[in-house]
């Protein structure tokens, strides 16, 4: 989902780089107070930015003949809430950005717009909705992280779009043509970023149910039972 | 029943993966005799993309540093890669071994 470096016009690369600042700082706010207030979170903390950084580094095969990768974003999102993951993916695509010529310093506030804010974002909405209408908590986690993956490479699509409309079909056209490209190689990507969260959220419930519960992302019973 | 769970949908994931590698086919090379790539970075598709449908746009920034080749790229990516999973590892050791302790000391009545 990376817009490649000097792929925005100005005036979009700063109004994305405008709206992405607050995130991330409010991100750190939000992270500096919690790791003061429950130190013993730090580890899981590290366990969902480590996730982030195996994840966007895995460029995997998809049916359309191209290669993405995943975003990792879904389990931080759901573990400490949409906003600590701003920072997190913004280490990630920076690090991405300066090192390796991927996505880029221009773009970086688009970039992380998607991948560490409409994400988690998604993420952490869709996984609350689930647990209010009483989906398997395995299923919500699921679900959550798999469709805040896909939801990243269509507001990629829709930056691109947006940028870029076709001369002929305006936003629209020119939205079905990046979709094509990002979000169709992307749905075998998101199930597989889905079953990953699920995995690493099992071993977490199994290891780390008192934080969890403390983080209400597990209710009390569901351990005791 | 946890476990099987797990497996299973490792299964899947690396099923996921090498499905495509296995039903995607190399088309014949096009008319200008250049072999045709497959499997590019979606990213890269995107750029190209970017070119068919405003042909007179031009990258205004470059990169400041690039990958000298596409091996210190992977080199630089499974570092990324390398640093998480170690990350993850070291908690799922620490974890389990904190666990089997806990079982331990409460199986054995303290004397």
């Amino acid at each position: 989902m990376h817009i490649m470096e000097g792929f925005l016009p100005v005036k979009h690369a700063i109004g994305w780089s405008v709206a992405a600042a607050p995130f991330v700082i409010y991100g750190l706010y939000t992270i500096n107070k919690r790791i003061k207030e429950k130190p013993e979170q730090r580890m899981l903390l590290g366990v969902a930015a480590a996730f982030t950084f195996v994840l966007s580094a895995l460029k995997m095969p998809s049916v359309t003949g191209s290669c993405s990768h995943p975003t990792g974003t879904g389990l931080g999102a759901i573990l400490f809430g949409p906003a600590a993951m701003a920072p997190i993916g913004a280490v990630v695509l920076l690090f991405q950005a300066i090192l390796l010529a991927h996505g880029g310093l221009t773009t970086l506030g688009a970039n992380v717009i998607s991948m560490a804010v409409v994400g988690p974002f998604a993420a952490a909405a869709i996984f609350r909705a689930a647990k209010a209408v009483k989906v398997p908590f395995a299923f919500s986690i699921f679900l959550a992280a798999s469709c805040a993956d896909l939801l990243t490479y269509i507001t990629t699509s829709a930056q691109l779009a947006f940028a870029f409309p076709d001369p002929a079909g305006g936003f629209a056209a020119s939205f079905t043509k990046f979709a094509s490209v990002f979000a169709l190689t992307q749905i075998p990507l998101a199930i597989s970023e889905g079953l990953l969260t699920v995995v690493v959220i099992n071993a977490l419930v199994r290891f780390n149910s008192p934080e969890l519960q403390e983080m209400k992302v597990i209710a009390v019973q569901e351990v005791q039972a | 029943m946890k476990r099987h769970q797990n497996l299973l949908m490792m299964i899947a994931v690396v099923v996921l993966v090498a499905l495509p590698l296995w039903m995607v086919k190399k088309p014949a090379p096009g008319p200008d005799g250049k072999d045709v790539q497959i499997f590019a970075g979606a990213d890269d598709k995107a750029k190209d993309l970017v070119g068919t449908i405003v042909p007179a746009y031009k990258p205004w920034f470059k990169p400041l540093i690039e990958p000298p080749s596409g091996e210190i790229g992977s080199l630089l990516f499974a570092l990324q890669a390398a640093l998480g999973a170690g990350f993850i590892g070291y908690w799922y050791g620490s974890s389990k071994t904190r666990a089997q302790m806990r079982s331990k000391t409460e199986k054995e009545p303290r004397c």
